[in-house]
């Protein structure tokens, strides 16, 4: 047979495969390793999509979605996030955040364009440069620094072959924040070199300790920034598989000419669940983020205690212990841990070099799920005592 | 406002042990140690219950019924102290004063339909300024205390066990 794509073949292997397939065929595992909310979608919600089902709603919608629902998107981001967007002509619902994520790409890229990335960063984004043939940059981002974004380091990986700057704050996985202050000081810098930012804002609710920013909110640099977001992390609906992008008109209008021919349009029945998501649904996604508060603490304070040094997440459902002081790289840690103890996390090798050392710990599980991990985890430090570094 | 989340919390799951809610709360444990004492000194806290699925367990051992009682209110006393009255009996697990039709409405368990018929005819409806019961047993329980009972055991199987 002939050869595949070479651009696919390039492509790493994901790292969480590799550790879905040994905890897939194990009993008993304990996981907290999973990149969705536990809670199950909002009754009312799934009731939508019934009811508009149950009334015949089962066909295409236009390309870039219903327009109630691209209104009701606009108007929650206005008042919610203070952004500006027409839902006419710059808004366009996709399927999930991901198809969002790739269409920004396509719509961007020329061959050899660079597109600077975080590292760590979420798995998806480097395969969706590479297969719309843009060259990866990384900027590495430090656990001294919070996981933020330095005006420097950013100054710094900017050259004239850039294109674009891919964003994920509050991040998966660090649970790392960049604040409004923090952004004022790179907002000179994007305006200046006129690259884009593509911003994955996905756990924009889930923002805990301060209000959610977004370069979104400068007007000097609105028309270079494309927002991405979705339902799955807020709402509870990564199965509806529903998300949308905002941008300039001209953005906006490329990405749905490729999200046409590829898609037609997101699920129907999906999208009247949004409409009643963002209607009625902010109160329960106040509740789950409680829920998620508390239990982030309980991770901090007993990781911290156990002396895997933590840093406070500010976002997401997601914490990133450093694990330097086991002396195992982050892929030895999590494969014993899964072996010894039954524990399955995702070593932070998974999202990039600058993962290493570290591993990334979802609360996504109930109080109780976490504190039977922990437990075990404590188990496992007795059989492998931390060792003092400077 | 500490002590209500440490309400909420004790209310969803009354295991969790002074150092978790230390944790969840970012507090010192000897001050959720002292609030906690208080609050079951102030009867707050009146207890720690666990939720059983009686669908599942003790299968025709238990009956529980629900008593709509009518009465005369006292003068002064208004329906405070018949209420003392039929709440003091161990068969009444939960009583309310509702608005409607009827006054008092209480959750009776006993261990069979006779048990609890008898309880009603011999002690409720006896009992000064009562003027009438209506007996309503429960067949079956779907929902207690936010949970939906006899669901299919489901766990996080429904999710795949490690995703980006």
């Amino acid at each position: 047979m002939k050869e595949l794509s070479n651009v696919v073949q390039q492509i790493k292997p994901s790292g969480i495969r590799k550790f879905f397939d040994l905890a897939s065929t194990m009993e008993g595992v304990i996981s907290l390793g999973v990149g969705e909310p536990d809670f199950d979608t909002p009754w009312h919600i799934c009731e939508n999509a019934i009811y508009s089902m149950s009334n015949g709603k089962t066909h295409y919608t236009a390309n870039r979605g219903l327009l109630e629902l691209r209104k009701v998107i606009c108007e929650f981001h206005r008042i919610r996030y203070g952004q500006n967007y027409d839902p006419e002509k710059e808004t366009l619902i996709t399927v999930g955040g991901s198809e969002a994520i790739d269409l920004a790409m396509r719509a961007l890229i020329n061959p050899g364009d660079e597109i600077i990335v975080m590292d760590p960063n979420y798995v998806a984004y480097e395969p969706s440069i590479q297969l719309a043939g843009g060259t990866v940059v990384r900027i590495r981002l430090k656990e001294e620094n919070d996981f933020k974004l330095l005006p420097e380091d950013l100054k710094a990986a900017i050259t004239p072959k850039t294109k674009a700057i891919m964003l994920n704050f509050p991040s998966n996985p660090t649970g790392g924040v960049m604040t409004y202050e923090d952004y004022e000081k790179i907002v000179p810098i994007i305006k200046e070199s006129d690259i884009y930012v593509i911003s994955d804002e996905i756990y924009a609710e889930l923002s805990f300790d301060q209000e959610f920013a977004s370069l979104a909110q400068f007007p000097e640099i609105r028309d270079q920034v494309i927002v991405i977001n979705g339902f799955s992390k807020a709402f509870a609906m990564t199965g509806w598989r529903l998300g949308y992008a905002l941008a300039n008109k001209e953005v906006s209008g490329a990405m749905t000419k490729i999200h046409q021919y590829v898609i037609m349009s997101a699920p129907t029945a999906a999208q009247y669940a949004g409409i009643e998501a963002m209607m009625h649904g902010i109160d329960d996604v106040l509740k789950m983020k409680n829920d998620y508060l508390n239990r982030r603490n309980l991770l901090v304070n007993r990781l911290n205690r156990m002396g895997f040094k933590t840093n406070c997440p500010h976002g997401t459902f997601y914490v990133f212990p450093n694990i330097q002081r086991t002396g195992m790289t982050s892929d030895e840690f999590c494969s014993k841990l899964l072996e010894e103890e039954l524990v399955a996390c995702v070593p932070g090798t998974a999202f990039g070099d600058s993962g290493e050392g570290f591993i990334r710990i979802s609360y996504a599980y109930s109080l109780d799920h976490i504190k039977q991990a922990l437990d075990r985890m404590e188990h496992f430090i007795q059989n492998h005592p931390l060792k003092d570094i400077d | 406002m500490i002590q209500n989340n440490i309400l909420n919390l004790l209310e969803n799951d009354a295991r969790l042990t002074s150092q978790d809610l230390a944790d969840v709360l970012n507090e010192d444990e000897n001050e959720i140690k002292k609030i906690v004492k208080q609050l079951e000194d102030e009867k707050i806290i009146c207890g720690y219950h666990t939720v059983i699925n009686y669908n599942k367990a003790l299968r025709d051992q238990k009956v529980m019924a629900y008593i709509e009682v009518s009465c005369t209110p006292q003068r002064n006393k208004g329906y405070d102290k018949t209420a003392q009255l039929i709440a003091n009996y161990p068969e009444v697990d939960t009583m309310y004063l509702l608005s409607g039709d009827c006054d008092f409405l209480c959750l009776v368990q006993g261990k069979t339909m006779f048990e609890v018929a008898r309880f009603v005819s011999d002690k409720i409806a006896c009992v000064e300024s009562v003027l009438g019961t209506k007996t309503l047993f429960v067949l079956k329980q779907y929902k207690q205390s936010g949970i939906v009972m006899n669901e299919p055991v489901q766990d996080d199987q429904d999710r795949l066990v490690v995703t980006p």
